[in-house]
Order: structure tokens, then C-alpha cells, then sequence
């Protein structure tokens, strides 16, 4: 009887502390919204989650250095990486990179992650949503996951 | 109504449901057998290649049937141990011993195919969001259960504390299904859901569900094989115990 007891105090202590480290962490990452409105840290490292604005990637002639546009559609943020990036990684697709802001406002990622949707189909039904889509057609957006709530 | 003829309290009993474990395990592994043979010829040949992610999308077949049955099986052993603790049933509790370790095997296959996946796509093995981590979790809790019951040698408090961890665990499920809904995660959102249509090809869908009734029927054949070795062991100085093994002699 002392058995059980002492181990739900103890699994109700760890679940406690649980929930209490992982109410300052639990977010992976930060909108470019949340850091226009100060919401995500200064001054040290968070994630910046969204999509790749359509048109912003450029290249400098090194071959590694990118820079690129993150949005939510209602606020940008540009940043800088340097380094390999997934194969996933393409304009109007999402994006979750880790870094610091500087005082320019530029986001330095040090590591670029893609963030896919829950959609799957073959090629040739992505195309006709496609043709559908350019003949004034509304199908649902496919670039923002609705497991968010839309929000990356 | 034939069904309502049959005791089911008959096979609550651990001697009575030895032999009937026995007669059913051979056709949920036959049925196991033919469903995954079909799965994977359907995986690899016929659902297409993904728009976006190519081939590599296909490893999906393998990932999300076991991340369901991680999760489905962590309730179920909970409701054995549940049931366990309540009715004093000592064959519920041999459920749930048998259950653990194919319940760990599919966390772990969940997370090694979801390291897999990560790589080419995210372009990380691992990260820390809510998902991953609480997948994480759960194969602890099932590391946890088998151990916890392991170290004490008196079976009935071994089976009360184990059962107790199994039932508290519970709360991680529901934790697991939601993280991508409650949190911002790497992870995406559900592509199969209960309020709205899937969002892949239906040959997927398909080729997903058959992988996942093939891993649905092999942990029932697998499990009934467990808990006849359980039984045996548990009961094994009972009388009818020991006159099965006089008739094997």
C-alpha cells in the first residue's frame, strides 16, 4: 500500500516538473507575426517557423550563402543561412530555421529545417489541382497545413 | 442470437481461455501472413509516387500503421490493467504483461522509420517538438511497465505497481494524438482524421489501412502466443497445468 502511494506522489511530482519545463519550451517554433509583436526571445536563439516567400530565394556566387524571405502571409522576415539545405526546401513551401535576430533585424539561421504538409497525392492530380486552380477554380490552399490551424 | 449463448465469463478464466488462445492464434497469423504480403506489394507497386516527396514518402506505410498500434495498444493494456486492478482478473493481467512488448516494438519501429523519414526530408533525424518527444515518452512508459514488473518478485504486487504505471501513462495518448493540433510542431498535422476528409490519394489511404489491419493481426496472433507462455508460467502450479503437462509426457 505505501508502494502505490509513494509511486503516484512520485509520478504526479515528475508529471508536475513535466509540465512545467515544457510550458516555457513547448513551442518549436516562432512566427514571423509572434517576432514583429517581440513575442519570441531576444537576444538568444529561437526557431522561426513559415513559408518561403515565392521569389525571394537569391544565391551569392559562393554557392552556399542564401538568403530568402520567411512570411505568414502577414508579416516577413528575412534570413540568412549558410549551408546545406533539405530536399525539401522550396519556394512557398514551409520552413522552420534556428537561429538569432540581429540588431538589422535579419534572422541568421544556423540550421534550416522543411516542414511538409499532411497532403499526399501523385504528381499528375497535383497538376490538375493546379489547372483547376489557374481556371478560377477555389481549391483549398495546399501549402498550409491544417493540423495548425493554418498557421504553418 | 447464437453469440449471446456463449459464457463469456467462462474465458476470463485462464484455463479455459488456454486452449481457445491456442485454436485462434494459427488464423490471425495466417490472416497477419496475407494482409502484409499485400500491404507490401501494394506500398512498393501500386500507390504512386508522392507529388512532393517522391519515393521517399513511401516508408509511410510502415510508419503510420505502427505509430497507430503504439498507441492503440498502450489504451488497451491500460484497460487490461484497469480491469485487472478492479475485477482482480489474473488473465487480465497476463494480457497486459503480453501486450507490453509488441506495444514497445511498434514505438520503437514509429520512431526509427519517423528517423528515417526525418533525414532526407526535414533534413534532421530528431528534433525536440511535442511529437517526437512524446512518442519518445511513451516508449519509456513501455520500457517503464515491463521493467517495473519485472523487478518485483511477488507477481501480484509486481502486476498492482505495473498495472497503477500503465493506467497513469494512459494520459500520454491523448498528449501523443493532439501535439501537432495543440503545439506549433515540425511534425505536420493528421492527414487522417475523424473530422474531415484524408488528404491523400485514396490508393493510399488504402495501401495505409491494409498495412495497418496486417500489424493489427499479427499483435493479436503474437499476443495470444505470449499469453500462453504467460499462463503456463503463472498457473503453473495449478492442477490442470500440471495435467496438461503429464498428457504431453
Amino acid at each position: 500500500m505505501l508502494f502505490i502511494v509513494g509511486g503516484v506522489v512520485g509520478i504526479g511530482i515528475a508529471a508536475g516538473l513535466i509540465l512545467n519545463a515544457f510550458n516555457s519550451n513547448m513551442v518549436f517554433f516562432f512566427s514571423p507575426t509572434q517576432v514583429v509583436d517581440k513575442e519570441a526571445p531576444q537576444g538568444r536563439n529561437f526557431r522561426l517557423g513559415g513559408l518561403v516567400t515565392v521569389g525571394s530565394v537569391k544565391r551569392e556566387d559562393d554557392g552556399l550563402t542564401v538568403h530568402f524571405t520567411v512570411t505568414d502571409n502577414l508579416n516577413t522576415i528575412p534570413v540568412v543561412y549558410s549551408g546545406i539545405l533539405p530536399d525539401l526546401f522550396r519556394e512557398g513551401e514551409g520552413v522552420v530555421a534556428q537561429g538569432r535576430l540581429d540588431e538589422d533585424g535579419i534572422f541568421r539561421a544556423e540550421e534550416v529545417l522543411a516542414k511538409h504538409d499532411e497532403t499526399y497525392m501523385p504528381p499528375e492530380v497535383a497538376e490538375a489541382l493546379e489547372k483547376a486552380k489557374e481556371a478560377g477554380g477555389n481549391p483549398a490552399p495546399q501549402n498550409m497545413p491544417a493540423g495548425n490551424g493554418g498557421s504553418i | 442470437m447464437a453469440l449471446a449463448g456463449i459464457n463469456w465469463f467462462k474465458y476470463s478464466s485462464p484455463a479455459s481461455f488456454y486452449p481457445l488462445a491456442g485454436k485462434m492464434m494459427p488464423w490471425f497469423a495466417g490472416l497477419a501472413t496475407v494482409l502484409t504480403v499485400v500491404g507490401l506489394y501494394m506500398s512498393f507497386f501500386v500507390a504512386p509516387t508522392d507529388y512532393k516527396q517522391g519515393e521517399a514518402y513511401r516508408i509511410m506505410f510502415i510508419h503510420v500503421p505502427a505509430a497507430w498500434m503504439s498507441m492503440f495498444i498502450y489504451v488497451v493494456m491500460a484497460v487490461y490493467a484497469a480491469l485487472g486492478l478492479i475485477f482482480n482478473t489474473r488473465l487480465s493481467a497476463m494480457m497486459a504483461s503480453s501486450l507490453a512488448p509488441t506495444g514497445a516494438m511498434f514505438t520503437f519501429l514509429a520512431l526509427w522509420t519517423g528517423a528515417l523519414w526525418g533525414k532526407p526530408m526535414w533534413g534532421t533525424w530528431w528534433v525536440w517538438d511535442a511529437r517526437l518527444t512524446s512518442e519518445l515518452i511513451l516508449l519509456f512508459l513501455y520500457i517503464g511497465f515491463m521493467s517495473l514488473e519485472a523487478a518485483i518478485d511477488d507477481p501480484r504486487r509486481a502486476t498492482r505497481a505495473s498495472g497503477l504505471l500503465a493506467i497513469v501513462g494512459v494520459v500520454n495518448v491523448p498528449i501523443i494524438y493532439f501535439s501537432v493540433q495543440w503545439w506549433n510542431t515540425l511534425h505536420q498535422g493528421a492527414s487522417i482524421s475523424l473530422d474531415k476528409a484524408p488528404s491523400m490519394a485514396t490508393i493510399m489511404l488504402v495501401t495505409m489501412l491494409v498495412m495497418t489491419l496486417a500489424f493489427w493481426m499479427y499483435t493479436i496472433a503474437i499476443v495470444l502466443y505470449r499469453v500462453r507462455c504467460e499462463i503456463l508460467e503463472r498457473e503453473r502450479h495449478s492442477e490442470w497445468v500440471t495435467e496438461l503437462m503429464e498428457e504431453r509426457k
